[in-house]
């Protein structure tokens, strides 16, 4: 794949007694979009916080750029973050900002732009998103999937080298849904960033992945290209794309 | 009773732990102020809140607790005939004692319970990882304004307790029981010193860092959803009001 973007090498991570990752090793293409895809509660979020050292892991290294983000702090670790956009499962927004406020955080904090550009970028972005004239609304003002989309033109706006979406789509309607998974596609088509999406959505992780990965049990059981996954015989994958409770994959 | 000590003695030890993690909480705001200072904007928000908008409730308590002391130390001076000595001792009381105290644990109970409350809804719906992953320290951001805004107010609050509560005893002492209104000033200004608001001011400060400090503290490592907010809240408000009280003595202590 040439040289990946972020590498996880043999990440261990467990909260209490409970083991989350177990020896994960995983390889982010640059410049591609990668859907990882696996069982809720199997630790995709956990793998995606790792990637911005929102989470440390209690072993292994993973690596941006060949530079292992687990050993830093700091100005160090912030400077690698400003690389990255990400936008959060439950979307946390700032609660006492308005919707363009949120938005054009990021521009405020990192950027010298004036405010009538970045007002004028955040409605830009905000019509893209599906959701024109929200500017001023506040954040417990929207449902669910609008704020959902507002935390994705957050993760959007500084046009970061790296966006990680931890479920861009869940929670939407499936045509609200199917217009974010284009946006998604058409973004990094355009721009040729890297994205890590995670997704529950077995029909749109064909649509817009580059590269799919499965996490089972705290590793990756099966990667590749679409057609590869498509073609691969693991049976827990087969019968996760299948989308049935009946087969290796035990529900408890 | 072996159980009852056994129940204190692990109560202290934890307290002396939260201290201990409140310190080391407060060396990393102090670095990260150092680092660079916050937006003067979030700080005069912060302000605002701490500060302004505890007036009516310090104005409310300092006046009360004036005209309480006034009537109390007369009765209590009226046995042996030092009622022209109530105007002293009301001054002295709310100066040196009462208006730093009351005043910070009024504002803990508006202001600190609210930041555990606020930061804690922010750490549980991980908008304070949201600030980590843009590169905004939050401590810098969240914590830093809030306890300037701690340091800085409660003393100014404390200024104003001392005033309401110096005219309530006057008002009660002077207008309702009688006392001669030029002895009843004249022995105020001539014992009570500068010195001695003065160092109420600096209690005033102490407690403000500590109220600040344990509510971004106790909001900043809430976990468990609502109901971890709800403990982080009540956590800090009687986390800080024995710390306001132990270390008033030894302020006391010290200064005197
Ligand atoms: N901060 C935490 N403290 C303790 N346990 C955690 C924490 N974060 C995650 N976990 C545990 O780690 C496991 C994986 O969680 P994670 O959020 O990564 O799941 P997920 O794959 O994203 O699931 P979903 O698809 O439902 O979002 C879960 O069992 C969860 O209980
Ligand atoms: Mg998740």
């Amino acid at each position: 794949m040439g040289c990946p973007i972020i590498e996880f090498v043999d990440v261990h991570k467990s909260f209490r007694n409970q083991k989350v990752l177990d020896g994960l090793n995983l390889r982010i293409p640059r410049s591609k979009t990668t859907v990882i895809i696996g069982r809720s509660g199997g630790g995709k979020s956990v793998t995606l916080k790792h990637m911005i050292g929102l989470m440390r892991p209690d072993l292994g290294q993973i690596l941006v750029d060949g530079e292992d983000i687990a050993a830093l702090d700091g100005e160090d670790l912030d400077r690698i973050r400003r690389r990255f956009g990400m936008l959060f499962q439950e979307g946390a927004l700032f609660d006492s900002l308005t919707v363009a406020d949120n938005v054009g955080f990021p521009l405020v904090e990192h950027t010298a732009l004036g405010r009538e550009e970045i007002r004028r970028r955040v409605s830009e972005l905000l019509r893209t998103v599906g959701l024109p004239g929200v500017e001023e609304k506040m954040p417990a003002e929207l449902s669910g999937g609008m704020r959902k989309r507002v935390g994705l033109a957050r993760a959007l706006i500084l046009e970061p080298e790296i966006v990680l979406f931890d479920e861009p789509t869940s929670g939407l309607d499936p045509i609200m849904a199917d217009a974010i998974d284009r946006l998604i596609r058409d973004t990094q088509a355009e721009s040729g960033r890297t994205y890590v999406v995670i997704s529950h959505d077995i029909r749109a992780t064909f649509e817009i992945a580059h590269h799919i990965a499965m996490l089972y049990e705290g590793r990756i059981i099966a990667e590749g290209s679409p057609d590869e996954i498509r073609r691969n015989p693991n049976p827990i994958l087969a019968q996760f794309l299948r989308g049935t409770a009946d087969g290796p994959i035990q529900v408890q | 009773m072996t159980a009852l000590l056994e129940l204190f003695g692990r109560l202290v030890v934890g307290w002396i732990e939260e201290v201990g993690r409140t310190s080391l909480f407060l060396a990393d705001t102090v670095r990260s102020a150092a680092r660079s200072l916050p937006r003067l904007r979030l700080v005069f928000q912060q302000m605002e809140f701490v500060g302004v908008r505890s007036v009516s409730v310090v104005v409310l308590t300092g006046t009360f607790t004036g005209m309480v002391l006034a009537l109390q130390s007369y009765y209590g001076f009226r046995k042996f005939g030092a009622e022209s000595l109530v105007g002293t001792t009301v001054a002295l009381s709310m100066a040196r004692e009462l208006g730093p105290v009351l005043t910070s644990l009024m504002v803990t109970a508006r202001a600190g319970s609210a930041i555990a409350a606020e930061l804690g809804t922010m750490r549980v719906t991980e908008q304070i990882d949201a600030l980590t992953v843009m590169a905004v320290d939050p401590i810098r951001y969240l914590v830093v304004p809030r306890i300037l805004a701690g340091l800085l107010m409660v003393p100014v609050l404390c200024v104003i307790s001392d005033f309401v509560g110096v005219a309530g005893g006057y008002f009660v002492g002077v207008k309702l029981l009688g006392i001669n209104s030029g002895v009843y000033v004249a022995n105020t200004i001539k014992y009570v010193e500068l010195m001695d608001v003065f160092n109420g001011l600096v209690k005033a400060a102490c407690f403000g860092l500590i109220l600040t400090a344990i509510g971004c503290y106790k909001g900043f490592y809430a976990s468990g959803g609502a109901h971890g907010v709800g403990r982080a809240t009540t956590e800090a408000v009687v986390l800080a009001s024995v710390l306001i009280l132990i270390s008033d003595y030894f302020l006391t202590a010290i200064m005197y």
